[in-house]
This record gives C-alpha cells, structure tokens and sequence, in this order.
C-alpha cells in the first residue's frame, strides 16, 4: 500500500492534466458557422461552433440531399475560397446521388471550393477523415455514411472530436438513413425536407429544411426550425409560409424575396 | 488446342510448339500442362525488363519473350561486355530462366543474333553474314522465294545490289536487310523514356531491411531535390525503384498536385503509399541497387510564405489532397470542373484534384428563382412508375425505390435535346424535364426519355434530388 499511493496519486496528477488540457470543452470556440437567420444563430450562440463536431440525421432515407445541402451550404455560406473537404464511400453516388455543382452553383455556393475524396470503405472513410480533420484551412469537413456506422463508436468520435478542437476544424458528420445515437458530437440535428412556398403556376420555391436539434452540449434540445435557403442573400431565413402565416415582423431578406415573388406574380 | 510453347525436357522428347494437343497427349502421357496466358506472360516480360533497369534505363520489351537492352555507355559498369553478360546470366538463371543472349551493333542486329545464330562466328559482321534469310524475318512466301533463288544467308543477299532484292522481294526485303547490316537505323522503344533527374545509390552487400532500403531513399531524395532547386524546377511525379538481388525490381511511384521541392513532403507520400501497398515491399534475398527519379518536372521558383499565413494553409491542404490520392488512388480525390454542354450529366466533370484545370466559371443563379438543377444527381438516371398526361402533362403521380410520392407542385417541362449536331444519329432522344414536389416536401428532377412522335411509349426517370 505504500508504494502504491505515491503511484496513485501521480496517477490523479496525470489525470487532472489530462482532464484541464484534454476535455472536449475545453477550449474555447473559434467561432461559429453562422446560418444566417438571426434567431436561429442567437439560440446557438451564435451558430455551430467552429472546431467541434456537428451531426446531421436526415430524418428518412429521402431527405438525404436536404441534410446533405443544408451541411453543404452552411460550410459554403463562410467567406473566402477555404475549401470544403467532402468525404464518402463510393457506394454513395449511387444511394444519394452524386453531387450536382451545376446545382450547387445555382444554390450560390462555389463548387470550387468541394475536395471530393472517395473512399472504398467506411474504415477508410474513418481513416481519411482523421486526417483530413487535423488538416487546418478547410471550411469543415463533411463525412457522408449511409445507414449504420458501426466503426464510427464512441473511441473513433472521439478521437475525430479531438483532432478537429485541436486543428480548428469543423466536422459535420452527415448519417443518413441511420438512427440518431449518442455520440460526442456538439450538436445533433434530424434534417427533413420541408414543403416550400409555391411560386406562380404552382411552382415549388425556394428550398426549405425543417430542423430538430436532437442535443446540444451548450443547452436545450428539442427546438424545431423550418428555414428557407436565400440564395440572393446566400444566407437561410425564416420559412415564408411560417411568417405569413405568424404574421410576425420579417426580417429584411425575407421581406425583399417576397416583394420579388409578389412583383413576379403582378 | 494446340501447344504455344515447350521447356527443354518436352523439346527432347520430340514436343514442338503448334502441335495439336491430343497429339501430344498420345506421345506422352503424363504431361503437364498449363493454359497459355500471353497476359500473364507479358507481365512477367515486363517485369524482368524492370529488373534489367539495372543495366541500363533503356530496356526494349522485345515481345512475346525478348528483352533488348541498349548498354552503350554502361558496359564498364559491370566489366566490360563480358562481366555484364555474366551478371545478366547470373541474375536471370537463378529465377529459373532459360538465356539466349547476343551483342550486336544494332538492335535488330542484336535480336536477329539471339534468335537465330545456329553457329559461332569469328567476329559480329561475319556472324551476321552466316545468319538464315529467316532472319530478316518476312512473310513466310517471301522466304521461302529467298530460299529457293539459292540465297540461304544474309551474307548471300548482302552480296547482291540492293536495288534487284527491292525488285524482285519487294521493299520491305531490302530494308530488314538493310536495318540487319547496319545500314538503315533501327531505333529502340524502351519502355520508359529517360528521366530527367535521376539519383540511385548501388551497395556492395545487399539491404536485407525495408526501413534501411527506405533511408536510403530519403537520402536519394534530397540529392535529386538539390538537383531540382539548381535547375530552378519542381518535381511532380517521383518514381523509386528497388532492385533485388535476385534480378527483379519493385517501382513505387507517388505524385504531387504543385510542383514540390519538400524533402519531408516526398518521404512523407512515399510512406503513404508503402503503408498502401497491396503486396508490401519485400526485400526478398536484399535490395542491391535503389534508385530514384523524377519523370515530371515543372518550373518553380523560390516561394515566400506569406506573413498571415495564408499559403501554409493553402499547402497543408494540397498536401492532405495528395496524401489521401497516394492513399487512395488519384482518381479518387476529385475536384468539380463545369462542361460545355447542356445535357445534365455532362455538364460537370470531376477530375482528379492533382491535374484538375483552373477553375472556370460556373452558371450563376438567377436572383430571385428557386435553383433549376438539382443538389444530388443519379447517373444513370432511375426509371420510375409515373402517372401523368399524355402527352406532354406534369405528373401526377410517381413511384420511386417502392415508394409512391403524390406530386403537389410542379414546374415545366424544361425541354433538352439530345446533341444532335456531335452524333450521326441525331444523339438520341429528347427529354421533358419536370420539376415536382411531393406532399411530404421533397423536391425531385423527373424527365421523360422521348416525345410521344419520338416514341411510342416514353420512359419516365428520376434524374437528381433538389435541397
């Protein structure tokens, strides 16, 4: 016992330094991927926090490319040309859909910026992810999977959690057709599509996403959201038929898109 | 079935190649026998030439079962002809390789010597001269001609004026015969070009260890990037080759998106692609020569970083671009380039990231307007179960991996073409591009493939997913 506890409290020691150096908290943000809606943004704090892990469920196998977009343009929406680094397996064209610049490009984002990087497996996957996660200067990573993760448990997310506080990176971890699960993520969001507010001629409009913040470490849960993409102001806003029918104040952008709508019905 | 080829034990017993199977079978019972694999044989040619890089870097795959080596100016490496000749000997008997070599002035000279002196010569003109008309290799009339006119060697022929075998054996008689003498050039396709910088380093006892061998190429690395800065350029692609004792050789390439002069940058990629290694790097009996080279330069000047840092997160990220291609092949690291078309799936290219072009400019959004291409597209497009007007109405309708989906709003059709003008029939059909949304919300690319006059009964697909 005696040699012990000298052992054991050098233990302690080491784990108090770890504990004060490796909490995944620990640090402060760098800042925060804004969307642009201000309610939205100030519920966050400002938005999804920069060099923290964020993880996107599309709500059903058919919402994948509105969970997909919705990490997609919030990485694009940052200024400069930081590019984007997008990985999935190569099984993923085929599940979701290879991803369309031409149609990212009319979202307002620049398809310049995607690094694709295709892997053959989900353990590769997991394996470039690390590396990329530690590579500073990208807008944030996306990591596309498709149905169960299995490798992806608590030890591989938490090591990509660490790599990205370290690095300053932003992962977005994009499961779709999966089950939400607990995981070290900062926040987890359950993305579907949202109906959008017709045009003339009975059109669909502008895309819209309806978002429930599953968990947030920062705070409460549960808060649902339904946004508009804004690609004029290359920011989301409130959903239109949401305000109208609110009859709330709109803010500006949303004010002028309508404006435009309504000039083009007249 | 008819046999391609015997070993030595098979052609004693009165085996020859080209005869039937069955016959062979009949002389012999017990033998053995292996599908012919020319593939397979290949590969394998192609693998003792890369051993025979040793000798000298221009080595000619003389197919199906010849190597010709060009050794002007490598011969006092080994001692002299004789020395090299015993390396080569030595190497290749001891991967169980029967040898047949010869030296000559030319390479067709060299090749026609191996293949078909029957008997010894004082010097390489007169061997050359005893040589079988076989050898010019014509059709099997035209030697048979040969033979028959009386003309039984080359020295026969070379006798006669030139302008009467052009005459009588045609052209092509003439200039085999003169490509033997010497007389016409018969130049080598070596199958790797020569590289611009190369450095390799040769040992007296063989490395038994791979992270020796690799040492070794760090080493090599920063005596061809000194080579590099002097020139004032950048190597893209290096190519290490590892040289086995036993005569075969083991190339590792990696490749670089900029032009790089970074010492840890090439080491690092290398180790990338070693650890990829399907079939690790195995020293076998020890590697007895390393080189390294760099096939692709390109001009770089001398950088300054930038005081905010901007570069270095530039060059981190190209790095990573380069480290998961070493990993993971370079077609599997991709950026987005747009294409001058207006059929949909056609109108992007994704390019490897290492030699992708500077960016163009995409189609810009109109203000306003919601996107009309969508986020997600499948190639090929999925054929779906539609309801809709005929005919040219909106669907109604639609039913897609088991799932039916009641369209609620729509938009078109968006009318696109085929490229009648690139392909002789017409390019194909016509698409009607609709853009719908379900009850649910989600927005969907439909098309149909043909118009009603086009075709009888149009299929309907679902081509992308909007946002």
């Amino acid at each position: 016992m005696r040699e012990s506890s000298p052992l054991l409290a050098g233990l302690r020691k080491r784990i108090a330094r770890l504990a004060a150096d490796g909490g995944l908290e620990s640090r402060r943000a760098e800042g925060w991927l804004a969307s642009g809606h201000a309610s939205f943004d100030d519920a966050l704090g400002g938005g999804l926090m920069i060099g923290r892990t964020h993880e996107f469920f599309a709500a059903d196998a058919l919402d994948a490319t509105s969970a997909a977009a919705f990490a997609a343009l919030i990485a694009l929406r940052t200024p400069g040309k930081a590019p984007l680094i997008w990985l999935r397996t190569n099984d993923a064209g085929k599940r979701a859909g290879h991803i369309y610049a031409p149609g990212i490009a009319e979202l307002g984002g620049d398809p310049d910026r995607l690094l694709l990087v295709e892997t053959v497996d989900p353990k590769m996957l997991l394996a470039c992810a690390n590396d990329a996660i530690r590579c500073a200067g990208s807008a944030a990573v996306i990591v596309e999977s498709w149905g169960k993760f299995p490798l992806f448990d608590l030890t591989a997310g938490r090591r990509l959690a660490l790599g990205a506080r370290d690095a300053g990176t932003t992962l977005l971890m994009l499961r779709l057709n999966a089950t939400p699960a607990p995981s070290v993520a900062e926040t987890r969001w359950s993305v579907a599509a949202a109906p959008s507010r017709e045009l003339e001629a009975n059109a669909p409009g502008a895309p819209a996403f309806d978002l429930e913040l599953l968990r947030w470490r920062g705070g409460p849960a549960g808060t649902h959201w339904r946004l508009d993409w804004n690609h004029d102001e290359n920011a989301f806003g409130p959903n239109a038929d949401e305000a109208a029918l609110s009859g709330a104040l709109l803010p500006l952008p949303a004010r002028r898109a309508m404006a435009s709508h309504g000039a083009a019905a007249a | 079935m008819r046999l391609a080829s015997v070993d030595a034990a098979a052609l004693a017993v009165g085996l020859r190649p080209g005869m039937p199977l069955a016959d062979a079978r009949a002389q012999i019972g017990e033998l053995a026998v292996v599908p012919h694999d020319p593939v397979l044989d290949h590969g394998w040619l192609d693998r003792l030439a890369q051993g025979c890089a040793r000798y000298t870097p221009l080595v000619a795959l003389d197919a199906p079962d010849g190597l010709i080596l060009d050794i002007a100016g490598a011969v006092h490496l080994f001692g002299g002809e004789a020395g090299l000749v015993a390396d080569v000997e030595h190497r290749l008997v001891r991967l169980g390789l029967t040898l047949r070599h010869a030296l000559g002035p030319t390479a067709d000279a060299a090749r026609a010597l191996a293949r078909y002196q029957t008997r010894p010569a004082p010097d390489e003109g007169q061997a050359i001269r005893r040589l079988p008309v076989a050898a010019l290799e014509l059709e099997a009339e035209a030697t048979t001609a040969l033979v028959r006119a009386g003309l039984k060697t080359i020295g026969d022929l070379a006798s006669r004026p030139m302008a009467n075998i052009a005459a009588r054996f045609g052209a092509d008689a003439a200039m085999a015969l003169r490509r033997l003498l010497g007389d016409a050039p018969s130049p080598l396709d070596p199958r790797i070009t020569l590289p611009p910088v190369v450095a390799e380093r040769r040992f007296a006892e063989p490395l038994g260890s791979t992270a020796h061998a690799t040492r070794i190429l760090a080493e090599l690395t920063t005596e061809a990037i000194g080579d590099l800065s002097e020139r004032g350029k950048g190597g893209r692609h290096f190519r290490a080759t590892f040289f086995r004792s036993d005569g075969l050789a083991r190339s590792i390439a990696i490749e670089t998106g900029h032009p790089t002069r970074d010492t840890g940058l090439v080491m690092r990629l290398f180790a990338e692609r070693m650890d990829s290694l399907a079939d690790p790097l195995d020293p076998g009996f020890g590697f007895d020569m390393i080189r390294l080279a760099v096939p692709r330069l390109e001009a770089l000047g001398a950088s300054q970083l930038k005081l905010e840092g901007g570069a270095v997160k530039d060059a981190a990220i190209d790095e990573l671009a380069d480290r998961l291609a070493t990993r993971l092949g370079r077609g599997r690291v991709r950026r987005l380039r747009p294409a001058d078309t207006h059929i949909p799936e056609q109108a992007q290219l994704e390019l490897p990231a290492a030699d992708a072009p500077p960016p163009l400019p995409w189609q810009e959004p109109d203000p306003g307007e919601p996107p009309t291409r969508p986020f997600h597209l499948f190639d090929p497009p999925q054929p779906i179960e539609v309801i809709a007007e005929v005919p040219d109405g909106p669907p109604h309708q639609f039913r897609w991996r088991r799932q039916a989906h009641a369209v609620r709003r729509y938009e078109g059709p968006e009318r696109i073409a085929a490229e009648w003008w690139r392909r002789r029939d017409n390019g194909g059909l016509t698409r009607d591009y609709y853009r719908v949304e379900d009850a649910q919300g989600r927005r969907f690319w439909l098309f149909r493939h043909g118009l009603y006059d086009e075709k009888p009964d149009p299929r309907w697909y679902i081509h992308g997913v909007f946002a």
